[in-house]
């Protein structure tokens, strides 16, 4: 078609061709299932919906169905604690492990970050199953040293039969998936801090802590944010490992509000109340991430 | 340990203040104070690789070993049984092979679009360009877990529901945003200087491009490759939404999360999957690691 055009339109036209099959494949994909997820959440839509295709419209049922239900809101905090808890777990343990390395010799540091490479490059699924293996009843490696530690009441001690229980282990099998890619983060901003401001910073008096929280925080502060920002998403929306150990269980202990949407669609067949929940789950996340769209727009002024 | 960091970041003034008569006698005090820093470092080590370890050396520990009253740290005697029960189970290969073609066709997928739109982005001057990347930047943090109930009846609508290609497309767009953010990096890195002179010198623009600026581009591309490896090889939730009734079409991590239904409490089974689900990104990681590593952080941190 651009051959019969005459020369200059082509250069003209050249960027909307190249980004063509980005922008047709964002609206097949991202925005249009987006859309549609709103559009179901205002429909009655279940399996005879779904079969027949004849969906009709039926305003807030659906969401006055699931606000009303007292479930829905213990999933949204639990969901909310849960964020809460594994993104303040990752942005501490991480920033102390990279002012760790900061420090480190070479060997030790080489070491660390060897070490924080291989449990981040490990497949997500390949260490849920080792993490119920660690906590195995029988046999497993936990149990044994919370025995020899003095626990006596490990001894064959379940831990995914107990929701508490589950809930910790979870906690535990995301924070230590999330530490090393936030540690290595954060630490690849701190090597770029010029060691000439901690320099003239001690040769003024400063103290460790004050030159911490002058220079390093400072500096920080982009990558601090963006780093959040992504732990918060990514904890949030977390679906795989809580769904391959527990599937929500025991007794909806572990269901946060994405197991919470898919239980629904796939067991109760109503995809316009999952439909609902998974709006409100962006809603939610939207309010949340502020911060980084501030972020996105200062991106926007250099580009 | 902040107190330590006079000393451990500026190791050469450090040095260069103690006489070196009494470096020798400090050497030793020296050591204690970097004794907590170090035991940190090492403890730091221990917990990010112990999962991976147990997980490797479990699959090569004869069952007796593995059901031991104490557990064996140190595994004495190896053998293959178990890996040969992994991959004597039901359909192994092929849902490898799935797992392998979901993978090679989204990346690819993804970089092929991702360029053009990076170069429409990083080097012509268009209306909407600002926008568009503004989008490109927003989508990089789509909330994928809240659309698995849209894209399920999308894909029933079309008739994509149990089908590889329908998972390939939702990689793709998964990981395009990422690969357009970070090629664009890469080509703004590259002085469009090098590129003219090639035009002078008597290039096309596009000869140009693939000449000059391409095998600069090298690492970009392996970055986003092996990070959209990792995406696709470990993705579970649409692979286990979308993959229902044609058992033959799951990929790895569906099929490893099902592993009580396949090895049932077999842990030396078990852990010899997960150690060939996890080995070929591993691989790919130790290998492209040291190379990509400055894309990533050029990536992460410019946007």
């Amino acid at each position: 078609m651009s051959l019969t055009l005459p020369r200059a339109l082509p250069r003209t036209y050249r960027p909307y061709l190249l980004i063509a099959p980005a922008v047709a494949g964002a609206a097949y994909l991202l925005v249009y299932p987006l859309v549609r997820n709103i559009v179901i959440s205002f429909q009655r839509y279940g399996m005879g919906e779904l079969i027949r295709g004849d969906a009709k419209f039926v305003g807030f049922e659906n969401y006055q169905k699931i606000l009303g239900d007292g479930e829905f809101w213990t999933v949204v905090w639990r969901t909310l604690w849960w964020t809460t808890l594994n993104t303040a777990l990752i942005m501490v343990i991480a920033t102390l492990v990279a002012l760790m390395i900061q420090r480190l010799r070479k060997v030790m540091r080489i070491l660390v970050m060897s070490g924080l490479v291989l449990a981040w490059a490990s497949p997500v699924i390949a260490t849920t199953t080792v993490f119920q293996w660690l906590f195995a009843s029988r046999y497993g490696v936990v149990n044994w040293v919370l025995v020899h530690l003095g626990f006596e009441s490990y001894e064959n001690y379940s831990w995914f039969a107990n929701g508490p229980a589950t809930f910790a282990i979870l906690v535990v099998l995301i924070v230590w998936q999330s530490v090393p890619f936030a540690a290595i983060t954060i630490h690849s901003a701190l090597i770029t801090v010029p060691t000439e401001l901690y320099e003239s910073a001690r040769l003024d008096g400063a103290s460790g802590s004050r030159m911490f929280r002058s220079i390093t925080l400072p500096i920080l502060r982009p990558i601090f944010g963006l780093v959040l920002s992504l732990e918060i998403i990514w904890t949030f929306t977390c679906f795989a490992q809580i769904w391959a150990i527990s599937k929500g269980g025991p007794d909806g202990s572990t269901t946060t509000l994405p197991v919470y949407a898919y239980q629904i669609a796939q067991s109760l067949h109503r995809y316009d109340l999952a439909g609902a929940a998974s709006t409100v789950t962006v809603l939610i996340l939207v309010v949340m991430l502020i911060a980084y769209a501030r972020q996105m727009f200062k991106e926007e002024a250099d580009l | 340990m902040t107190t330590t960091a006079p000393t451990t970041t500026l190791p050469g003034t450090a040095r260069a203040a103690s006489a070196a008569p009494a470096a020798t006698a400090r050497e030793p005090r020296r050591l204690l104070r970097r004794l907590p820093l170090n035991l940190a470092a090492l403890l730091t080590f221990v917990l990010s690789v112990f999962p991976v370890y147990w997980m490797v050396t479990t699959a090569f520990k004869p069952t007796q070993d593995i059901q031991a009253d104490t557990p064996l740290f140190f595994p004495t005697s190896f053998t293959l049984d178990h890996f040969s029960k992994a991959i004597a189970a039901d359909g192994f290969w092929m849902f490898w092979r799935n797992s392998l073609f979901l993978t090679f066709s989204s990346v690819l997928m993804a970089l092929v679009v991702a360029l053009g739109a990076a170069f429409a982005v990083a080097r012509l001057r268009w209306h909407g360009r600002r926008g568009f990347y503004l989008l490109v930047f927003m989508a990089q943090v789509a909330p994928w877990g809240s659309l698995l109930i849209p894209m399920y009846i999308i894909a029933r609508d079309t008739d994509m529901l149990d089908k590889l290609p329908m998972l390939t497309l939702i990689y793709f767009m998964i990981n395009l945003p990422f690969t357009i953010v970070t090629l664009r990096s890469f080509l703004v890195g590259i002085p469009v200087e090098l590129e003219e002179a090639a035009q002078v010198d008597g290039c096309t623009r596009a000869g140009a491009f693939r000449r000059i600026t391409f095998p600069l581009l090298a690492p970009g591309l392996l970055s986003t490759s092996l990070f959209g490896t990792i995406t696709a090889w470990n993705e579970f939730a649409y692979a286990n939404m979308l993959i229902i009734k044609s058992q033959d079409d799951r990929s790895l991590p569906v099929w490893l999360s099902s592993f009580s239904n396949v090895f049932g409490t077999d842990w030396g089974a078990t852990m010899a999957a997960s150690t060939l689900f996890a080995l070929p990104v591993l691989i790919l990681f130790l290998v492209l690691q040291g190379r990509v590593a400055a894309g990533m952080t050029g990536g992460a941190v410019k946007g």
